[in-house]
């Protein structure tokens, strides 16, 4: 049977990094590839490479066997390729039946309800979809939202249909839901691509499993012949190779609690992870370790305790007092830095110098009457570059011509002039180089041994084992597990990541 | 009050409104498809003031208006380049159609002042234009919720991009909406010049673009509702117009003040109320930051 | 040598300065051209006319006195949009918080002709402050509150405040002298900023220098200065680094709404000496201009301001002898502004 979609030699670098290297992909009809990976591993690449979203740098196309060029997602859907991705393009105003005529191309001027709906009726009771078409979409549940999507890809004729983490921002119940829609549209002929790195989903619904890592499929297996323990295997590699070097075993802490999280629950907010029920503490001179797949709370978690995030329910204290209420700028005087995702938008300022980025922030240490202290700034400045090992930053120039590696150099810098007793760092060593990294990972170690406590959030398990004391793991804004040294082996960490076992 | 006092009321009303009715359609228009146009007052006073001139010109009040229609969509047009394809700050793009329409129309009327003309003429009560109102509001009507071209227009005020993911031109389709308002803008003010007062004065909308703006919001979006609010604003600048005539001992600065004041009370009102009535686009200018 | 004339040459072709230089250029230009459309519209010799003009203006003493006179409320109205601005907020009611300053600094005029000048005019100057900080601390409030953005407010305030002046004017604060048109009775010579000698140059020249001083030394070497340029850089991040946004956009609105007071309360205290009905020719939208077209510096308003008060006596001068009216100057206004915003990226601040 003539595969729906086929692509080989598939090509594509963003930059330096290699994000795909596929030899071989294919789907046919009548069946659901999983596309199975950890974060990072490629599939969504690919799979915006098949919809015309992104243009590979080298490979070949088939659709029904003829070879095909796809240069847009206009391309794609004329071939018949359809993808839903996991931010639908839906507007939540308009109604169901709006949103799909939308996207139709072959609309009469003036719009007659009847036909449209008609097919609209009848394709949505086939994929048992039951709400009135009439109602704004903003209004559906989620998984009635995704359905809307997928019925808008199919009415425009999609004949192969990828899905992007489609559970992701589905409530459990609606799962259920969401895999007997796949099977129907599976005997029905569509193929199907299925991106997700969760191994249970894989084994309930996919005819056949590509498993992909760093770019590449590393192994392709029918369903029947796959299991747990052998896809794991593919996903993170040979068990029996450790995967980090451990520095020798560090005491364990024993200092005063920091941070105490108890309870810790966040409203409903469109668009943000909700913490369930989250309890941590961090000591003093202790690095805590937080791992997971991006997008699991880990912002969230930080957000919540620098104040920019209320809770709902639960309590935080610092240093034994509660500050559930308090204000950011209250946290920061405390004694409380941060290191976030994305220093550019979210803690410099681009317009001003170096040194004037370096003055904010800091309460009323650089004040000087009216004016600023630029002596003792100075003098900051150059204690802790040295410390850090950097080249030193132009000072007088302005912070948006900085390259990505200076500007996080930039935010360290700031944050460990106040004295700081807890940090926390959100994938800090990202854009930095092989040295600053050390660098910094040496820094960390230095202010733990000076009683400072820090969170590290990091995709990096290598870089979690070299640093933490302990680890969390963070899963759908819960902690799914923790770990101490003796554990710290990415066999063990990776599978409660992805959902496959938890470890208490 | 008696009958017929209600009912003349009533009739100054409609006529009051019927400008309104247009320039809030011509707003409404635009900011459906994520444009808020400040500058609505000068779009309305080139109207007026073109179709004024051209009125006396030509001796065809028709062509007045047409002149006022076309006029105003060119004003338009120009905030649509400013804002569309130069990505400026709308708010500020506003203020410059305001500028250049107080200027302009204040040039373009000054041989005109104190000049009588006789406008439209009336068939029954009310004037072409004043019949024509509430047809136009349901044509809006069926334009925007009917066609193919109103569903991509009201989909780019709620998301650009995924008009642009479908395969459409937002920015195009941004253009056609602000000209057909700058049509309709313009229709509006020529409506006061050339059947309402039938004179020409330098500023003579007195705040109407912005209570077009306000109406806007009143109207939720919707052209029905629209003439619901134009009525009503109608029939308070009647009510001020009969309490004046019969010698009430108001301050007319003081009743000046009110399209004003209950603009910025609807505003206020909207933004400590917010609904998502509004084009998701849209409010982004209107509460903080653009 | 050559090679570090041609960096330095590079080096001001590249720079902000030169920017601001053609910036001033286009506006010249762009008047002349207008003014000259009109006057030949009119059948009159455009070249002619403007030499005339010109010697009037830069010719004589008090002609160059006048420009003086017209850029003292143009340096206070354009700080009053430049401060906000550099935090991102724009503030288009310079002329309703002009009318207001004079409003409150006539009420203090006007209730207490009795008190020696020493006391009298400090207490005028503060309250016109007062009145135009007041009328913009409402907007600023909107807007920390993101109820309403303060362009919206400030700008059907603007509508407003004149009525209110008016209001006033025609009745509780009418004068009973008959004239031609209402007006305020005249304050007592305690009230008036005294003026240099033949010309009309007065006091408020120098409350706008200072003005304008203080404000460039707020922004750039105060530590709320900084505080203020990070909130225009980065809100976001401002908030994160525990900087107290919302305050600092009402206190910005206020301050800046006190400097527009103060324009006006010069304008009824110096120029009318009573309170009349129309006080700006648009004095508040011109320091808009000036403020955008200067970017916020300091210098750049100084320049500016005087560049818009030689176009303003040209206007009103053509205005006299030969008819053409002021709303040109409106249109010159959209004119540039339009230009501005024209210019890629122009109107994004």
């Amino acid at each position: 049977m003539t595969p729906l979609v086929e692509a080989s030699g598939v090509v594509k670098r963003f930059g330096s990094l290699l994000a795909n290297d596929v030899a071989e992909f294919a789907v046919g009809p009548g069946e659901v590839v999983a596309l199975l990976g950890e974060n990072g591993a490629g599939k969504s690449t690919l799979c915006k490479i098949l919809y015309g979203y992104y243009r590979a740098d080298a490979g070949e196309f088939r659709v029904a066997g003829r070879p095909v060029r796809i240069a847009s997602p206009h391309d794609a859907r004329r071939l018949g390729i359809g993808m839903v991705f996991q931010n639908f393009s839906l507007i939540p105003a308009l109604s169901v039946w709006e949103n799909v005529a939308l996207f139709l191309g072959n609309l009469p001027w003036a719009i007659g309800p009847t036909e449209l709906r008609r097919r609209m009726r009848s394709l949505a009771e086939r994929l048992r979809l039951s709400v009135d078409l009439r109602l704004p979409v903003g209004r559906l549940a989620v998984g009635d939202q995704q359905k809307v999507e997928i019925l808008k890809q199919l009415l425009a004729g999609a004949r192969v249909l990828i899905l992007d983490e489609p559970t992701k921002v589905l409530a459990p119940q609606e799962t259920e839901g969401l895999f007997k829609t796949i099977a129907e549209l599976r005997n029905e002929g569509y193929g199907l691509v299925y991106i997700t790195h969760k191994i249970r989903e894989v084994m309930t619904c996919a005819d056949r499993v590509a498993v992909m890592r760093q770019g590449r499929i590393v192994g392709t297996l029918p369903q029947r012949e796959a299991s747990e323990a052998t896809l794991l295997g593919l996903m993170f590699g040979d068990p029996s190779l450790p995967l980090s070097h451990r520095r020798a075993p560090r005491p364990a802490a024993t200092g005063a609690t920091v941070l105490e999280l108890a309870g810790i629950t966040t409203p409903p907010d469109a668009g943000a992870t909700v913490l369930h029920n989250l309890s941590l503490t961090i000591h003093s001179g202790e690095v805590l370790g937080v791992a997971g797949v991006s997008g699991n709370g880990q912002r969230e978690l930080a957000e919540l305790i620098l104040g920019l995030r209320r809770s709902s329910r639960g309590a935080k204290r610092l240093w034994g007092q509660d500050a559930t209420h308090w204000s950011p700028a209250r946290i920061r005087a405390r004694g409380v830095a941060s290191i976030p995702d994305d220093p550019l938008a979210l803690a410099i300022i681009p317009g001003l110098t170096v040194r004037e980025n370096l003055a904010l922030g800091n309460g009323r240490r650089y004040y000087a009457g009216v004016g600023l202290d630029w002596r003792t700034l100075n003098a900051d400045m150059e204690r802790i570059r040295t410390r850090l090992r950097s080249p030193p930053l132009p000072p007088d120039t302005r912070a948006a011509v900085l390259s990505g590696g200076n500007q996080q150099r930039l935010v360290l810098t700031r944050e460990l002039a106040h004295d700081p007793k807890l940090i926390v760092a959100l994938y800090p060593t990202r854009g930095l180089d092989r040295r600053g990294s050390v660098a910094l990972q040496e820094t960390f170690d230095a202010l733990r041994v000076g009683g400072v406590a820090v969170l590290l959030v990091s995709e990096d398990l290598d870089e979690l084992f070299t640093m933490s004391d302990r680890l969390i793991v963070l899963r759908d804004g819960h902690i799914a597990g923790t770990f101490l040294p003796a554990s710290f082996r990415a066999e063990l960490v990776g599978p409660c990541m992805v959902g496959a076992a938890d470890a208490a | 009050m008696s009958t017929s006092l209600s009912v003349a009321v009533l009739m100054s009303s409609i006529r009051s409104g019927t400008s309104l009715l247009y320039a809030t359609l011509g707003e409404m228009v635009g900011q459906r498809a994520g444009i808020v146009n400040l500058g609505l007052e000068g779009n309305m006073l080139i109207g007026a003031a073109v179709g004024f001139a051209a009125t006396f010109l030509t001796g065809s009040p028709y062509l007045g208006v047409a002149a006022a229609a076309l006029a105003g969509m060119v004003g338009n047009l120009l905030f649509a380049y400013i804002v569309v394809e130069r990505r400026a700050n709308q708010l500020a793009a506003g203020l410059t159609l305001l500028f250049l329409g107080f200027g302009a129309s204040a040039l373009i009327g000054r041989p005109f002042i104190g000049v009588i003309i006789t406008g439209l003429p009336r068939f029954g009560d009310f004037d072409p234009l004043v019949w024509l109102a509430v047809p136009t509001a349901l044509l809006m009507g069926w334009l925007l919720f009917r066609t193919r071209w109103g569903l991509a227009l009201r989909a780019v005020g709620e998301d650009p991009a995924v008009v642009f993911a479908a395969g459409r031109r937002p920015d195009l389709l941004q253009y056609e909406a602000l000209a057909v308002g700058g049509l309709l803008g313009g229709i509006g003010g020529a409506h006061l010049s050339v059947a309402f007062t039938l004179s020409w004065d330098e500023g003579m909308t007195a705040g109407r673009g912005f209570i077009a703006i306000a109406l806007v919001i009143f109207a939720k979006w919707n052209p029905l509702w629209a003439v619901i609010g134009a009525l009503i604003f109608g029939g308070a600048e009647a009510l001020q117009l009969s309490l004046q005539a019969g010698g009430a001992d108001v301050s007319p600065f003081l009743m000046n003040m009110i399209p004003y004041l209950l603009t910025l009370i609807v505003l206020v009102f909207w933004g400590w109320n917010r609904r998502s009535a509004a084009p998701a686009a849209l409010g982004r200018s209107f509460f903080g930051v653009e | 040598m050559q090679r570090d004339f041609v960096m330095s040459l590079r080096g001001f072709a590249t720079s902000a300065a030169r920017q601001g230089a053609l910036r001033a250029v286009a506006v010249a230009l762009a008047a002349l051209a207008i003014f000259a459309l009109l006057l030949l519209a009119d059948g009159k010799d455009p070249l002619h006319a403007y030499r005339d003009t010109l010697v009037y203006v830069f010719g004589n003493a008090y002609g160059f006195s006048e420009l003086l006179v017209r850029m003292t409320p143009l340096l206070l109205t354009s700080v009053a949009v430049a401060l906000p601005s550099r935090l991102g907020l724009i503030n288009v009611g310079g002329e309703g918080q002009l009318y207001m300053g004079a409003w409150l600094a006539s009420a203090g005029a006007l209730a207490f002709p009795n008190l020696p000048a020493w006391l009298l005019l400090p207490l005028v100057t503060v309250s016109g402050f007062l009145g135009g900080a007041l009328w913009a601390l409402v907007p600023g409030l909107f807007r920390a509150a993101k109820l309403v953005n303060e362009t919206i407010s400030t700008l059907l305030l603007n509508y407003i405040a004149p009525l209110i002046v008016s209001f006033f004017i025609f009745g509780p604060w009418r004068s009973a002298e008959s004239s031609s048109y209402p007006q305020s009775p005249a304050f007592v010579d305690a009230a008036r900023l005294p003026s240099l000698g033949g010309t009309r140059i007065h006091l408020g020249l120098l409350y706008g220098l200072v003005g304008l001083a203080l404000y460039a030394l707020l922004m750039s070497r105060t530590r709320w200065g900084l505080e203020m340029r990070a909130i225009g850089g980065n809100p976001e991040a401002s908030l994160r680094l525990g900087i107290p946004v919302a305050g600092y956009l009402v206190a910005a609105m206020t301050v800046a709404g006190g400097f527009a007071g103060l324009a006006g309360m010069a304008e009824v205290s110096a120029i009318q000496g009573r309170l009349v009905a129309n006080l700006s020719p648009g004095y508040g939208y011109m320091g808009f201009l000036v403020a955008w077209l200067a970017g916020g510096s300091a210098a750049g308003i100084l320049v500016m301001a005087f560049l818009f008060a030689v176009v303003s006596s040209v206007g009103d001068i053509l205005q006299i002898t030969q008819g053409v009216p002021y709303a040109v100057v409106n249109l010159l206004m959209g004119v540039i502004l339009f230009i501005v915003l024209g210019q890629r990226g122009g109107g994004r601040r």
